[in-house]
């Protein structure tokens, strides 16, 4: 595909993706959204396991950092801080929040993957196992700051410049339109990421470490750096789900979800861009879907889907994708348009072949 | 001070118990560099099967304790190795299995929820529950039984490791495969027989833990956690780091829960391997391996 073909498409998927918020209603601008979110925290662990080679369980935990700050930033409020004592703040612009969010989970990536980084290839996946069980029973602890298990309730969706987030139902389509914006500004900065010599260094480690290295290429710091920015996507995909879900608690955020993160990125497809998108949609989009269309079987009276765990469906295609699809649905587009633009080099290799063979 | 020695005679009854766990978690990567990341759902699931047979067959307790590890045998030893590990040995690097492994935890873990239920399970000790006093210190018999069963497995376990030939075939499979294989050792068979091991000590340890805790299909995450700090808190490839590391993990999880806060006695087994990662990234008893980044 050339240029400026791949450029159209691009633009028309963001057209039809800005006309979806209006299209929508209440319930199913909110799984869009939730969509969104989703893909953003799973582009940070595509980042971190598909470019870089390294495994992070705490993705969950880093959106609830996010969650947690943009919260208690977006809602101003007062808390006393041990040691710092009685700290009270005004409500911050969500922009701020944002920012901060993804800031803390960043520094907070590099803190815990510079000792894990230092041993063996598995130990950050340990750490961060420990490092997600920790941050969840902080979440579920520290009530002065968190609320504990009831969490922290009526985050407001403040206005952005000007423009209403909430209540009715064209605010909705509002909200959903500034998550788009910003997952789109957050791929946009990952594409140029990924593109970049630092993208091409990531990969080039989980390639091949050892020749990397020989490269010139510090090894230890690029995954460092690849662990804290996959984080840091964690925190802004927290900051969106605040306020969109208006309501957060400990359960999303501990170690389950982050796991279910990993496994989203194996079945969208590890290290290709759009992997992230693909995952989250079967992972998120699909169980509420399925739902949806259960209590509407239910309610005209059939009972043809039954009661089934989505995670079991979705754990058995986990482990036949790694077998025999390794490269995950957006391997199988790949495949599609190698096999199409396959046939024009072997043309030509043919046509110089019968030259060459010509007197 | 009775208290306290107390607080150390329980904590080493479950630390056997997380050792079991954790032995099995370094056979299978010594053997054939599987991080198992189900090992907590390994522990979680054979009680299951063995509550499955006194309530669904109308087995007698003993009758079940068989079922249970028979079953585990079959489903976490030989289905494990054939229908999630070979498939992926060939693939480059060990993210692969990795994977698969968390997605089995999910997939036992929410299995189990629903096939049997969300509810914790009463689970019959093997020896009563009652109250003994030793030297002014009261200990509970379930508790000396735990800890006798397991250090019994352990040493029948080390026994074997050390002092037959499979044992012997077993250990050089786990130090060069290639050259066991040069050999005349069957390495496929030793990794089977890691396999097996695994699945079993999981089984007993399952049976041992699950009157403690109640039979839950949530216990995986702590006890896999718990088996992990275990087995890198002690050294990662050697069994009798597991060993110690399992006591340790186990005695101090006790102590913390007493001492520091009951809120917190999970962060601080995790905050014993964030020290041991920083000052000793071999474990306690570990050998040193090359730096894999």
């Amino acid at each position: 595909m050339n240029r400026t073909v791949s450029l159209v498409l691009f633009l028309a998927v963001v057209a039809l993706l800005a006309c979806v918020p209006l299209l929508l209603g209440r319930y199913n601008n909110y799984v869009f959204s939730l969509w969104l979110v989703t893909a953003v925290a799973a582009m940070g662990v595509n980042l971190i396991m598909g470019y870089a080679g390294q495994e992070s369980l705490a993705q969950a935990g880093f959106m609830g950092v996010g969650a947690y700050v943009t919260a208690l930033m977006i809602k101003g409020g007062k808390i006393t801080f041990p040691l710092i004592g009685l700290v009270e703040w005004a409500p911050f612009h969500i922009l701020t929040a944002f920012a901060c969010s993804g800031f803390a989970c960043f520094l907070l990536g590099v803190l815990i993957g510079f000792p894990a980084l230092r041993v063996q290839k598995h130990y950050l996946a340990f750490v961060t196992l420990a490092f997600t069980v920790f941050l969840w029973l902080v979440f579920r602890n520290e009530e002065w700051l968190t609320g504990g298990v009831f969490g922290i309730q009526d985050i407001k969706r403040p206005d952005v410049f000007g423009v209403p987030m909430s209540p009715s139902r064209q605010h909705f389509a509002n909200y959903s339109w500034f998550v788009l914006v910003m997952t789109l500004l957050l791929a946009a900065a990952m594409w140029w990421l990924v593109k970049s010599p630092w993208g091409r260094a990531f990969t080039a480690l989980r390639e091949n470490a050892i020749r990397a290295e020989s490269l010139g290429i510090n090894v230890r710091r690029y995954t460092l750096l690849a662990f804290a920015i996959g984080s840091a996507y964690g925190g802004f995909a927290g900051a969106l789900y605040a306020p969109l879900v208006e309501f957060i608690d400990p359960a999303p955020f501990s170690l389950a979800p982050s796991l279910l993160f990993l496994l989203m990125i194996v079945v969208g497809g590890m290290g290709s861009f759009f992997g992230p998108f693909i995952g989250a949609a079967v992972a998120v989009v699909l169980p509420l879907w399925i739902e949806t269309m259960q209590s509407k079987a239910v309610g005209a009276g059939y009972s043809v889907f039954g009661h089934f765990s989505y995670v079991i469906i979705f754990g058995v295609l986990v482990i036949l994708m790694i077998a025999f699809m390794p490269k995950g649905i957006a391997g199988l587009f790949e495949r599609f348009k190698k096999s199409s633009a396959g046939k024009a080099p072997a043309a030509y290799a043919e046509a110089t072949a019968k030259q060459a063979s010509a007197p | 001070m009775a208290d306290f020695i107390q607080l150390v005679v329980s904590g080493l009854a479950t630390g056997a118990i997380y050792a079991l766990a954790a032995i099995g978690f370094t056979l299978l990567w010594q053997t054939s560099q599987t991080i198992n990341f189900a090992q907590g759902e390994f522990v979680m699931v054979p009680a299951f099967f063995a509550l499955a047979g006194m309530t669904g067959m109308g087995m007698p307790f003993s009758l079940s304790v068989l079922f249970a590890i028979t079953c585990s045998l079959a489903v976490l030893g030989f289905a494990f190795k054939y229908l999630i590990v070979d498939p992926l040995i060939g693939q480059k690097g060990t993210l692969p299995l990795v994977i698969s492994t968390i997605a089995v935890a999910l997939l036992l873990k929410d299995g189990t929820k629903e096939f049997y239920s969300a509810e914790g399970q009463r689970f019959p000790t093997l020896l009563p529950d009652k109250l003994i006093e030793v030297l002014g210190v009261r200990v509970s018999l379930a508790q000396i039984g735990v800890l006798v069963i397991a250090v019994s497995v352990i040493a029948l376990l080390q026994w074997f490791l050390a002092s037959t030939r499979t044992g012997r075939q077993m250990q050089a499979t786990a130090q060069n495969p290639t050259v066991a294989r040069i050999l005349g050792i069957s390495v496929e068979r030793m990794i089977l027989y890691a396999f097996l091991i695994n699945a079993g000590l999981a089984a007993i340890a399952s049976l041992l833990i699950s009157p403690i805790y109640l039979a839950k299909f949530s216990n995986g995450e702590v006890l896999g956690l718990t088996a992990f700090v275990a087995a890198i808190v002690g050294g990662f490839n050697q069994v009798r780091g597991a060993i110690a590391g399992g006591l340790l993990v186990g005695v101090l999880d006790n102590l913390a829960a007493v001492y520091v806060s009951s809120r917190y006695r999970l962060a601080v087994p995790l905050a014993l391997l964030v020290v041991i990662i920083l000052f000793r990234p071999q474990g306690l008893l570990g050998r040193k391996e090359e730096r894999s980044v």
